[in-house]
C-alpha cells in the first residue's frame, strides 16, 4: 500500500537526517577535528576534516530533509494514506491513481536532492530557508549555483506531491464516510487530518510561486529578491530593483502553517491512542476539534514572527506578535484535556501509549518556549539563538516524531499483522526520552547565553567558548540517540517475521480499523460497515466490555 | 510495578526541568561535572534594554509555574490510573467533557497571554520604534546615527562621519571590524548590508537587527559600563557566517570616540584568523 512505501522512504530519510545531525554536531564539540569513519572517505581532499562550506551545507540538508522528506511525508502521505480509509470505512482513497502519483513525485525530488549533493559546492548551503540574496547568487556561496536550482526543483516535486495527496485526502473523507460516520463521530487522527490537508491546499499554492520565482531569479535573471546595487565577493554591482524580504513573507506564509501541518496529525493521533489506551472516552472532544480549527485559523496570521528582526516594519511586527501569542491558547487547551482524558483512567502502558505521555511532555516544553519566542520584545535577544532550536526540536522530535514512532508501535499489528516487541520497545522508548532531554533540553542554556544557530565553531569567539564542554555533552548524547535507533530498527523488521500474530483488534479498540483483518486485505473490509456511534465509548457503565466498537450494532448495554 | 518506573521518570520532567532553571538563573551549582554559573542571560550594558531581560526572567517564571503544573498532574496520572496486575477491578470512568473545566482552562490561560502580548509592547517599542531624542535648540529632535556599519563577507565596515559631521560625504572615515562607541549616553547607528543578508547583533547588549541589502536601517543602545563588546553576525550568511565579527570597545570621552581611525583598509583583524580552515 501507498502509505506504506510513504513510511518506509520517509524512514530511510529519517536515518540520513539523523546521520547529518550527528556530523554537524561532531563538528560543533571538536571543531576541526578528523572525522572518524567517513571522515577520509567523505572529505580527502581536507585531511577528513569537515570544512565550513560543508557544515552550512549539512545545516541546509539536515532541515530540509527533516522537514520535506521525513516530517510532512510520514504524517500525510504514510499515516494520512493508510489511517484516512480504514477510520472512515471507505474500501479506498477516492483517487488511487492520483495517491499513487503522489508518492512517485516523490522520487524526482529524492533524485534532485541527492544529485545537489554531488554538484560543485558540497550542496545547496543557503539554510533550509534559503534565504535570497544569499541562495540566489551564486558568487555569494559556493553552494548556490547548480545544487541550489536541484534544490528548489526538488522542493517543487514535493510540492506537488503535497498538493495531489491533500485534494485526494480532503475529497476521501468528505465523500468516502461509511454510512453513519458523521463528522462529528470522525476520530481526531481524521479531523486532523482533513483540517491538514485543507492547510496544505490553501498555502502551498504560495511556497511553489515563491520557489518558481527563485528558479526564475536564478535562471532568467529576472530580479524578484535581488535588490539594486549588490557588490558580491567583490563583483560588479548588479542589477537589482527586486526586494530580499519580499521571499521570508513568501516562504513563511507558507512555511509556519507547515508548523502545524507537521503538528496536527500527530496531535490527531495522540488523542485517539490516549482514549484507547486510557479506556476512557476522549475529553472535551468538540472543543478538541474547535481548538484545532483554530490553530489552523491563527496559523495562516502568524508567519511574521519568524521575522521580528528581519528589518520588517516593527509596527507590523507588534500586530503579529498579538496573534502569535493567542495561537498558545489552543495548544494549551489540548494539552488539559489531553490530561482530563487520562485523569480517572485505567491506562495500559504499551510502547505506544508511553510515547504519547513522553510526547505530552516535551510538547508542553515546546509549547511554553514558544510564548517566549512569541514576545517579540525577548526575541529580539533570542531569535537565531540555540533557543530557538531548542524550541523546535522540543515541538518537532520531541513532539510530532515521538508520536510518529509510537504511531508505528501502535498502528504496527494492523500494518503488519504481528506484534512488535513491547520490551525492545520500552527499553527504546526509555532511551530515546532520556537522551532527547539531554540533547535539547542544555540547548536552552546555550541559547540564553547568545550562541547563535548555524555557527560552525564556536571556541573562535570570546563569548562562547566557556560553553564547549555543553556543546560536548550534547555531542555525545546526540550520537547515543542516533545509536539507539538501531534497537527500533531492528524490532520493526525483526518483528515482521518473528513478532506474535495480532488479531484485528489487539487493543480493543473502538475506531473502525479494528474491525478490518491485519493486515487489510484489498479493499480494506470484509463486509460492509454502519456507524451506530462515536469513536470514544470506553467504559461505557452497564457494559460487561470496557470497549464499544464503532460499528456494533447491538443497542442495549448489553 | 513497572508503572511507579514510569511515573517517576516523567516526574523527573518537572522536577529537573524547573530545578536546572532555576540554578542556572542563580548561576550556582554545578551539575555532572558541569558548572551551572554563567549559563543564564549574559551581563547586560544597555539600559534600554534592562526590560528585555525583566521581561525574560517574568515569561519564564509564568511558563515554570505552567510547566510544573502540567507535567507534574501527567507523572501523578501515571502513578495513580496506570493498570497494572496489582490494581482493583475499578473501571475508568466514563466522563466525556465538563464545560466549566473548558472555561477555565480556557479563560485564566487567555488573560494570562493577552496580558503578557500588552504588557510586552512597551518594551518592543523602545528598542525597536522610539529612536532616542536629544535636546536641540530648547526642542526634542531625534538623535543622528554616529557611524554607519556595514555588513559583508565577512566582516564589518565601520564608517564614521569626517569632519563635516555627516554621513555618506567623501572624507568619511573607515576601519574594518572596529567599532568605538561613547559610554553613557544613547549611540544610534546606522547599519546596512553589501552583499548578502547579515544580522548585528551584540548579545551583551540585547542588539539585533538584520541587516538587508536594499534597505537602511537604525539601531540604538546605550553603554553604561567601559569595555568592549562582541559584534556578531547572527543571520546565514554564506561559509564563513561562523566568523564575522568585529569589536566594539565603549571609551569612556567622547572625544576618543573618532580618534585612531584613518583611511584604513584592512588592519589584521579578528574576522581573517584562521580564514583558512
Amino acid at each position: 500500500m501507498i502509505g506504506i512505501q510513504f513510511l518506509i522512504s520517509s524512514l530511510i530519510w529519517f536515518l540520513i537526517g539523523g546521520l547529518m545531525a550527528a556530523a554537524m554536531r561532531w563538528q560543533l564539540a571538536w571543531p576541526w577535528s578528523d572525522m572518524p569513519i567517513l571522515g577520509s572517505w567523505l572529505f580527502e581532499g581536507e585531511g577528513g576534516q569537515i570544512s565550513p562550506e560543508y557544515y552550512t551545507m549539512l545545516v541546509t540538508m539536515h532541515g530540509s530533509v527533516m522537514v520535506f522528506f521525513v516530517v510532512i511525508p510520514i504524517l500525510a502521505g504514510a499515516f494520512g494514506n493508510y489511517l484516512i480509509p480504514l477510520m472512515i470505512g471507505a474500501d479506498d482513497m477516492a483517487f488511487p491513481k492520483l495517491n499513487m502519483l503522489s508518492y512517485w513525485f516523490m522520487w524526482p525530488a529524492f533524485v534532485c536532492m541527492m544529485l545537489s549533493f554531488a554538484a560543485p559546492g558540497f550542496g545547496p548551503a543557503a539554510g533550509w530557508t534559503s534565504y535570497p540574496p544569499l541562495a540566489v547568487l551564486e558568487e555569494a556561496a559556493p553552494g548556490s549555483g547548480l545544487a541550489q536550482t536541484l534544490w528548489l526543483g526538488g522542493l517543487t516535486c514535493v510540492g506537488i506531491s503535497s498538493m495531489m495527496g491533500s485534494i485526494n485526502y480532503i475529497t476521501t473523507i468528505v465523500q468516502m464516510r461509511a454510512p453513519g460516520m458523521t463528522f462529528f463521530r470522525l476520530p481526531m487522527t481524521i479531523w486532523a487530518m482533513l483540517i491538514t490537508a485543507i492547510l496544505q491546499a490553501f498555502a502551498l499554492p504560495v511556497l511553489t510561486a515563491a520557489v518558481l520565482m527563485q528558479i526564475a531569479d536564478r535562471l532568467l535573471g529576472t530580479c524578484f529578491f535581488i535588490p539594486e546595487g549588490l557588490m558580491v565577493a567583490d563583483a560588479l554591482p548588479k542589477s537589482g530593483g527586486g526586494q530580499a524580504l519580499l521571499w521570508q513573507h513568501l516562504f513563511w506564509f507558507y512555511s509556519h502553517p507547515a508548523v502545524y501541518i507537521m503538528l496536527l496529525p500527530a496531535m490527531g493521533m495522540a488523542s485517539d491512542i490516549l482514549s484507547s489506551m486510557s479506556r476512557k472516552p476522549l475529553f472535551g472532544y468538540r472543543p478538541m476539534v474547535y481548538s484545532m480549527l483554530s490553530i489552523a485559523g491563527l496559523g495562516f496570521i502568524v508567519w511574521g514572527h519568524h521575522m521580528f528582526v528581519s528589518g520588517m516594519q516593527p509596527l507590523v511586527g507588534a500586530a503579529f506578535m498579538l496573534t502569535t501569542i493567542l495561537i498558545a491558547l489552543p495548544s494549551g487547551i489540548k494539552t488539559f484535556n489531553w490530561l482530563a482524558t487520562l485523569w480517572g483512567g485505567r491506562l495500559q502502558l504499551t510502547t505506544g501509549m508511553l510515547f504519547c505521555l513522553g510526547f505530552i511532555a516535551m510538547f508542553v516544553i515546546g509549547g511554553l518556549s514558544g510564548v517566549l519566542m512569541a514576545v517579540a520584545a525577548v526575541t529580539i535577544f533570542l531569535h537565531d539563538t540555540y533557543y530557538i532550536v531548542a524550541h523546535f526540536h522540543y515541538v518537532l522530535f520531541g513532539g510530532t516524531s515521538l508520536i510518529v514512532i509510537g504511531s508505528i508501535y501502535h498502528w504496527y499489528p494492523k500494518m503488519f499483522g504481528r506484534m512488535m516487541s513491547e520490551t525492545l520497545g520500552k527499553f527504546h522508548f526509555f532511551t530515546t526520552f532520556v537522551l532527547i532531554n539531554c540533547v535539547f533540553f542544555p540547548m536552552h542554556f546555550l541559547g540564553a547565553q547568545g550562541l547563535p544557530r548555524r555557527y560552525a565553531d564556536f571556541t573562535h569567539t570570546d563569548s562562547f567558548v566557556h560553553l564547549q564542554p555543553i556543546n560536548e555533552f550534547i555531542t555525545y548524547s546526540a550520537f547515543a540517540l542516533v545509536g539507539v535507533q538501531v534497537v527500533f530498527i531492528l524490532n520493526f523488521f525483526g518483528s515482521m517475521l518473528f513478532g506474535r500474530r495480532a488479531g484485528n483488534n489487539p487493543w480493543r479498540a473502538n475506531t473502525l480499523e479494528w474491525v478490518a483483518p491485519s493486515p487489510p486485505p484489498h479493499g480494506n473490509f470484509l463486509a460492509p460497515l454502519e456507524v451506530h456511534r462515536g469513536p470514544y465509548e470506553y467504559s461505557v457503565p452497564g457494559r460487561a466490555q470496557d470497549y464499544w466498537m464503532q460499528t456494533d450494532s447491538e443497542l442495549s448495554n448489553g | 510495578m513497572m508503572h511507579r518506573f514510569w511515573a517517576i521518570l516523567f516526574s523527573l520532567v518537572p522536577i529537573l526541568g524547573i530545578g536546572l532553571y532555576v540554578l542556572a538563573a542563580v548561576g550556582k551549582g554545578s551539575f555532572g561535572g558541569f558548572s551551572l554559573s554563567g549559563l543564564w542571560l549574559p551581563e547586560n550594558g544597555n539600559p534600554y534594554a534592562v526590560t528585555i531581560d525583566h521581561l525574560f526572567d517574568l515569561v519564564h517564571i509564568i511558563c515554570g509555574v505552567v510547566l510544573g503544573i502540567t507535567t507534574s498532574v501527567l507523572a501523578y496520572v501515571v502513578w495513580r490510573y496506570a493498570d497494572h496486575p496489582g490494581r482493583n477491578n475499578e473501571a475508568a470512568q466514563y466522563v466525556k467533557h465538563n464545560t466549566l473545566l473548558e472555561w477555565i482552562w480556557t479563560a485564566i490561560p487567555a488573560a494570562i497571554l493577552i496580558f503578557l502580548g500588552f504588557y510586552q509592547l512597551q518594551v518592543w517599542a523602545d528598542n525597536k520604534m522610539n529612536r532616542p531624542t536629544e535636546m536641540v535648540d530648547g526642542h526634542k529632535q531625534a538623535i543622528e546615527p554616529m557611524a554607519l556599519v556595514v555588513g559583508k563577507q565577512f566582516g564589518w565596515e565601520v564608517y564614521y562621519p569626517g569632519t563635516d559631521g555627516r554621513l555618506g560625504t567623501s572624507d568619511d572615515q573607515r576601519i574594518e571590524n572596529e567599532l568605538t562607541v561613547p559610554v553613557g549616553k544613547p549611540v544610534v547607528l546606522r547599519v546596512e548590508a553589501q552583499d548578502v543578508l547579515h544580522s548585528f547583533s551584540i548579545p551583551g547588549l540585547r542588539v539585533k537587527q538584520d541587516v538587508v541589502p536594499g534597505m537602511t536601517q537604525l539601531v540604538w543602545f546605550q553603554v553604561d559600563k567601559p569595555g568592549t563588546y562582541e559584534i556578531l553576525c547572527m543571520e546565514l550568511c554564506g561559509w564563513g557566517h561562523y566568523k564575522m565579527r568585529a569589536r566594539m570597545k565603549a571609551v569612556s570621552t567622547t572625544s576618543e570616540a573618532t580618534t585612531g581611525t584613518e583611511q584604513v583598509a584592512s588592519p589584521p583583524s579578528l574576522s581573517q584568523e584562521g580564514g583558512e580552515n
